[in-house]
């Protein structure tokens, strides 16, 4: 008897639970709404699917619960009724399935004026590289990745002089414009992930991954890693930040270009970034070695 | 000089074949013993031995997240050791072999009126290699850099380099080898579980006149001997990648400034070698418990199963459709986004055959006479908490869906829920119920009840909030939640509630445990059959009962497994081996 009231009570309390606790998703800043919109539908279907089942069930529960002289009924079989069960269950699911899969299609079809941007992580940081004026990404290579080559960028691929190169800094974004991000790893999985931007996808190593969105406010996000990539995981933070159009072309122009990182007379300024990238590599390192040094 | 006639060194064929196999001595009865039950209960001894250890592990994540910094000794480097064996240890070493090694071989012989498993030898084998296989898993806690951290799933590259604990020390080669042993060990039994179902089956006993639970466990062996050799491949080329410096999995890679020497692996072909068994390994887990379940539901209602064709081909139906939805655990893994639709449709499709399962259950209590039994309390709790956590596996395979889902608590929260909860909730619904036959006294049913509420209540309250963690956008695999803009204060309060449950649920577990022991000696006399049941494990003439489980002779079987409350017989239940029509057949009281 207690387990009726039970059943009855997890179906309320779920139910209270689900509109009323303060635990939601972050407010969208991207155009990843439609993600949002099949999450809603299916917690309609699966809700209304798990509300029945389990007052259905607690009703049973109460009403054929054994009593003295009690018998049950013998129906092995009722064709008919599991027919009708099985084709119910397909609508659900073709009602699930199909504006999941409409979804999915937009998802993996980049829009042909999206911007390309690489994202590159190594364990445990975040860098970034823009295509320069001619709208191109250099090709790459892990291979030649050094201390004065972080990106392993190939140097005799022309596209790639003019890339723009954010190394273990702050990435922008200009609000309201497509953009492609291609991913990539130098040494492990990892995953580029902003909640707010509800898309993402793992980076691996020998392969060049993407997804696309539209940033749709400005606003500073942080960014995670979403795939396991060692003790430093929890610590691979990164900084987005949706600039306005004016306020993104001002921090482009202040960026410097793999041709200018790579040059001799820019020596000096190029040694400081490898610097502050290594140490902020460091500062990790040292956060993690601290407990296991005691 | 004496002449060796054939007649001498044959026995003679009056001689009953089970007759040879008898042990003779303490050591082949208790400890090398090539009885499946006794086998069945060091498998499941072991099983939940290691699994003790799991669920300390999961207390000392759950000291972490609901109280972080508070215990300096976890390390981010500890935590996702703490993680890795855990779920290690809960899918594969208790699962699997709980389920396949403790009930298989225990109910299978029994339920299909067999003597023992058809290789009985083989058999012993199976559980003393399952042994080893623990034991090397355990040794990974006493090696030089402690066992590996790279998540259950072992994803290489990281799983082999120096930024994971284990990775280039003994633990990632202690983890391999430990489950190479494994599928080893399981295909020995497995076979056995195979062979014995489709030729060991008595008089009578035909295909669809199986129990559910042999249905279940016979389709989640089947499914496991094709599955557990992609994860054996997997295991050997990672092996190698790690020890002999092959790039199986391994591309070029520059670690922490370093070139490293692999070139031209393919990190994402283990990711489809390691759920080409990974995603039939739920079902490996599930389908067991489909099957007992359906069992439970129908001797605790005394109503027939509803729909019994449909059950069996719903358990095929899932186990077939269940090799070819493994990718949508990759969905964000960048693989090539057309395959998202493929595995979407088939993985939305399996929905179909599992609530056609989930609506005959609660059809066979539909008109039944519901016993609130300490079996049927479990039997509920698992209905509910599978719905649930079948019902969010519709959020995660519907690929789009899947994109902000994945990786977060949301996963956490459902995998737990439908294949951690659900199926333990059905071992737990199974001991009490088979615990009578396996000992010859019922467990206490206070303890029991306090077992049970606690467990079910409590598993819930842990699980059911935690989808909305992952909502939110928290992170999996986090060691420490800190500096996070999206962890607000309440979502650190929330995390420190559901460590609380985990703790109470872990301590219910020790009332359970402290029952299992007590009850051996303590617990009320149970008779043969305390549940009047039908089928054949309760028609024994000895409880628990001896080498060979029939007596002189096998028992024929007459009748399906499910005549309960049949119009015109004079009790409700009618066991499979009474002859005759409805309610006519000579009575048989159980021993």
């Amino acid at each position: 008897m207690a387990i009726a009231l039970v059943l009855v009570l997890v179906v309320v309390g779920s139910v209270v639970f689900h509109f009323l606790s303060p635990w939601w998703w972050t407010p969208i800043a991207s155009n990843w709404d439609y993600i949002d919109n099949t999450i809603i539908i299916s917690f309609w279907i699966t809700g209304v699917v798990f509300a029945a089942v389990v007052l259905f069930m607690a009703y049973c529960v109460f009403r054929f619960r054994h009593r003295e002289g009690n018998r049950a009924a013998y129906e092995p079989e009722n064709q008919r009724l599991e027919r009708w069960l099985t084709v119910v269950t397909a609508v659900g699911v073709t009602a699930l399935l199909v504006p999941g899969l409409f979804v999915w299609s937009r998802f993996v079809t980049v829009p042909s004026d999206a911007t390309e941007l690489e994202v590159v992580a190594q364990q445990w940081q975040w860098s970034f590289r823009l295509p320069g004026k001619d709208g191109k990404l250099g090709t790459s290579d892990t291979r030649i990745v050094s201390a004065e080559n972080p990106l392993g960028i190939v140097p005799s691929d022309p596209n790639g002089q003019d890339d723009i190169v954010v190394e273990a800094a702050d990435l922008h974004l200009p609000v309201g414009k497509p953009v492609k991000v291609l991913l990539r790893s130098i040494d492990v999985l990892h995953d580029f992930y902003i909640p707010e931007f509800r898309a993402k996808m793992d980076m691996i190593p020998g392969s060049v991954t993407y997804f696309w969105f539209t940033p749709t406010r400005t606003g500073t996000f942080q960014v995670l890693c979403a795939e396991l990539c060692g003790q430093g995981h929890p610590l691979m933070h990164g900084v987005a930040v949706v600039d306005t159009e004016q306020d993104y072309l001002a921090w482009v122009g202040q960026q410097q270009t793999f041709a200018q990182l790579s040059a001799p007379q820019k020596t000096g300024s190029a040694a400081r970034s490898t610097e502050s990238t290594t140490a902020s590599g460091l500062d990790v390192a040292a956060k993690l070695e601290t407990p296991e040094a005691r | 000089m004496v002449d060796i006639t054939p007649a001498d060194a044959v026995p003679p064929a009056e001689v009953a074949e089970v007759e040879l196999y008898h042990p003779h001595s303490w050591w082949t009865k208790y400890v090398f013993s090539q009885d499946a039950k006794v086998i069945a209960i060091q498998y499941s001894a072991t099983a939940t031995a290691i699994g003790l250890v799991a669920l300390v592990l999961s207390w000392l994540m759950r000291l972490q997240l609901g109280f972080p910094g508070t215990f300096d000794f976890i390390t981010p480097e500890a935590y996702y050791q703490f993680i890795t064996v855990h779920g290690m240890i809960m899918v594969i070493y208790l699962l699997t072999a709980l389920f396949l090694g403790g009930f298989g071989n225990y109910l299978i012989p029994l339920m299909v009126g067999a003597r023992d498993m058809v290789f009985p030898y083989v058999n012993m084998l199976s559980y003393w290699v399952y042994l080893l296989a623990v034991l090397v898993l355990v040794s990974s806690f006493f090696a030089p850099g402690g066992p590996t951290g790279a998540g259950w799933t072992l994803y290489p590259p990281q799983a082999i380099m120096t930024g994971t604990p284990g990775g280039q020390d003994w633990g990632i080669i202690l983890m391999l080898s430990s489950l190479i042993l494994f599928i080893i060990g399981f295909t020995m039994g497995g076979l056995n579980y195979v062979v014995t179902v489709l030729q060991g089956r008595t008089r009578g006993m035909t295909l669809m006149r199986l129990p559910l639970t042999v249905w279940g466990i016979f389709t989640a062996t089947v499914m496991a001997l094709l599955a557990f050799p992609a994860l054996f491949v997997a295991c050997v080329m990672m092996l190698l990648d790690r020890v002999l410096g092959t790039s199986f999995f391994m591309p070029a890679i520059v670690e922490m400034g370093q070139q490293l020497q692999h070139n031209g692996g393919s990190p994402i072909l283990f990711q489809h070698l390691f759920w080409f068994f990974g995603h039939p390994e739920v079902y490996i887990v599930a389908l067991p418990a489909f099957g007992i379940v359906s069992d439970l539901i129908s001797t605790h209602a005394r109503k027939n199963i509803f729909g019994y064709r449909m059950m069996v081909w719903a358990i095929i139906a899932i186990g077939a459709l269940s090799f070819v939805v493994w990718a949508h655990h990759m969905y964000v893994s960048g693989m090539h986004p057309y395959f998202g639709f493929f595995f979407a449709t088939t993985t939305l499709i399996i929905a179909i055959p599992t609530a056609i399962k989930v609506y005959n259950w609660v059809l066979t209590l539909w008109r039944g006479d519901i016993h609130l039994t300490i079996p049927m309390l479990f039997a509920l709790a698992f209905i509910v908490t599978f719905v649930n956590g079948g019902l969010t596996g519709l959020f995660l395979g519907n690929v789009v869906v899947d994109v902000p889902l994945s990786d977060t608590m949301f996963v956490v929260a459902h995998f737990h829920m439908v294949m951690g909860v659900a199926p333990i909730l059905v071992i737990f619904g199974a001991i009490y119920h088979w615990y009578p036959k396996v000992t010859g006294r019922m467990l206490d049913e206070t303890l029991g009840r306090f077992h049970f509420w606690v467990t079910f209540l409590g598993a819930y309250l842990i699980f059911f909030p935690m989808h909305y963690l992952g909502l939110m956008g928290i992170p999996r695999r986090y060691a420490e939640l800190t500096d996070m803009t999206i962890m607000t204060e309440s979502a650190h309060h929330l995390n420190s509630f559901i460590s609380i449950m985990a703790f109470i649920v872990g301590f219910a577990q020790m009332v359970f445990l402290f029952n299992l022991i007590w009850s051996i000696r303590h617990g009320r006399q149970a008779g043969g059959n305390p549940w009047r049941a039908t089928t054949l494990e309760w028609q024994t003439p000895e409880t628990p009962p001896a080498h060979g489980n029939f007596g002189k002779e096998l028992p024929i079987v007459y009748r399906w497994a499910y005549d309960y409350s049949v119009p015109g017989a004079k009790q409700d239940f009618i066991p499979q081996n009474v002859p005759g029509s409805f309610g006519l057949g000579p009575s048989r009281e159980p021993a």
